[in-house]
């Protein structure tokens, strides 16, 4: 489980956090939404160490994270899978490389028992036979799926997801979800996806939080969404003529 | 500009910490030093003969004199080579070809994301990008130095024989006349510390690059820019103090 106490972050004179509290629950998928600037990004980065709160604490599994220095935080980092809004994967290195880069690094298994890992992880997200491709040779679709395949090779506890769907037409985005979310369940873990694509929030926004002006404005699931009243959620959410229509039919 | 000093400071105190695994670093500085080595012994090699056979023609002509020996151009030109051309003009090459490569390599990891990940993995990202580079160029380029000097005369042995301005028998002579050990070795100090502020600055700009595409360009850029004027700072020091 992860915990999130009070955080605040600011950036100069722009204080774009304010006091956000929360709990991530395993085997869900936590769903961080909210428009452009709202402190989405930035919150899933103080989450994770990438910024360091200004005011507050994160909690994995009851473990005071913002308090540890760098060797500290690395046991826990080691339970900790990212994926990044462009994949972020190393450009030098093949698919496979990139998988097992941090099996290379922070496990003592043989070099067959790595490849093996890294083959069972494309064959997971439905891309074996892809090890020796590069980064460039890959579509935007494929990247994030090798992208899930690098963050699940260590059997992370934690998985973060940021902007699973940008940039990926409507058929590949449902996939990704589709993938995270039988990632999540069949291995128990805490997912926190930070999102503002509606068509993930309806299909696996299990445990919806939802920032406004860096403050959480709203917390419920997805089913719940429909029925608020909170106007500056709902104009988010029913943005769209679609999303109206479809609530005019609820 | 204190400010950038710490943090460049910081950075290499960082860059320096214990590995995680060391095979995984060993292997990434055999990477570099192929890269660095036997990337740039091209440009080294070319650059090396054309001022070495460039310095002994000048030479030849501002000693053309009857009461001057012409193997005092041999030596001129030696010591010139070893002591300041080698060194320093590849120096200044390397930065150009070595160092951008470095800043645009890390600054586009930085601007990717790639550093994050790293980061997010329990990877200590100075260490695992960096140390290699800086290691990988203190040692390669010493040797592209002994490499750029044995061409630079050579170089300069074949501006003799097909010049004519100094017969090659004089060249040589000049060459071997009153040679100085310590001249090689202030050639090698000036390419150990030469090979440490080119990865060493390059590094940081590239890791400290924030934005985009035009940034990348912008750190690769200033990476070189203060690699040269730190190489010609760091020339003089060393000359003053060695010599």
């Amino acid at each position: 489980m992860i915990e999130i106490k009070d955080i605040y972050k600011t950036f100069g004179e722009n204080e774009v956090l304010k006091g956000i509290s929360a709990s991530f629950q395993p085997g869900k998928n936590n769903l961080i939404i909210g428009s452009s600037g709202s402190g989405k990004t930035t919150l899933l980065k103080c989450i994770v160490g990438l910024h360091e709160p200004t005011k507050g604490d994160v909690f994995f599994s009851g473990e005071n994270f913002t308090d540890m220095n760098f060797e500290q935080r690395v046991p826990i980092r080691t339970h900790i899978g990212m994926l990044f809004q462009n994949s972020a994967l190393f450009d030098s290195m093949t698919v496979e490389e990139n998988i097992m880069f941090p099996l290379n690094l922070f496990t003592q298994k043989t070099k067959a028992e790595k490849l093996e890992r890294a083959n069972f992880c494309l064959e997971r997200v439905n891309l074996a036979g892809t090890n020796k491709l590069y980064p460039a040779e890959l579509s935007g679709g494929m990247k994030k799926r090798v992208g899930i395949a690098r963050a699940i090779s260590m059997q992370p506890k934690y998985l973060f997801v940021d902007e699973p769907n940008s940039g990926l037409d409507p058929k590949t985005s449902i996939l990704i979800d589709d993938l995270i979310n039988e990632l999540t369940e069949e291995y128990n873990i805490t997912t926190v996806i930070v999102t503002h694509d509606m068509n993930s929030v309806m299909g696996i926004g299990e445990h919806v939080i939802f920032l406004h002006n860096g403050e959480k404005w709203w917390e419920g699931s997805n089913k719940e969404i429909a029925h608020t009243d909170n106007k500056e959620l709902n104009d988010f959410v029913f943005a769209s003529k679609f999303m109206q229509a479809a609530k005019a039919k609820l | 500009m204190f400010h950038s000093l710490g943090k460049y400071l910081l950075l290499l105190r960082l860059s320096f910490r214990k590995p995680e695994k060391f095979s995984v670093y060993w292997a990434e500085v055999m990477r570099e030093m192929v890269s660095i080595g036997i990337g740039s012994l091209g440009i080294i090699a070319i650059i090396s003969l054309f001022i070495g056979a460039a310095t002994t023609i000048q030479v030849a002509f501002q000693l053309s004199s009857p009461l001057v020996s012409m193997t005092i151009a041999g030596k001129i030109a030696r010591d010139s080579t070893i002591l300041e051309f080698s060194p320093t003009i590849s120096a200044l090459v390397l930065a150009g070809r070595v160092g951008s490569s470095i800043a645009s390599q890390i600054g586009t990891m930085r601007v990717t994301e790639q550093i994050d990940a790293l980061e997010i993995m329990g990877v200590n990202a100075p260490g695992y990008l960096i140390s290699p580079k800086i290691i990988a160029s203190m040692s390669m380029i010493p040797l592209l130095v002994i490499v750029s000097i044995t061409l630079g005369l050579t170089g300069g042995y074949l501006a003799c024989v097909f010049s004519g301005d100094i017969t090659p028998g004089d060249y040589i002579a000049g060459v071997r006349d009153g040679f100085d050990g310590l001249t090689v070795q202030v050639a090698l100090v000036k390419a150990i510390v030469f090979g440490f502020l080119i990865s060493s600055i390059c590094a940081y700009q590239g890791f400290y690059t924030s934005g985009g595409a035009l940034e990348v360009g912008q750190s690769s850029t200033k990476g070189v820019v203060y690699s040269c004027v730190m190489i010609l700072f760091a020339d003089l020091v060393i000359t003053r103090i060695m010599l």
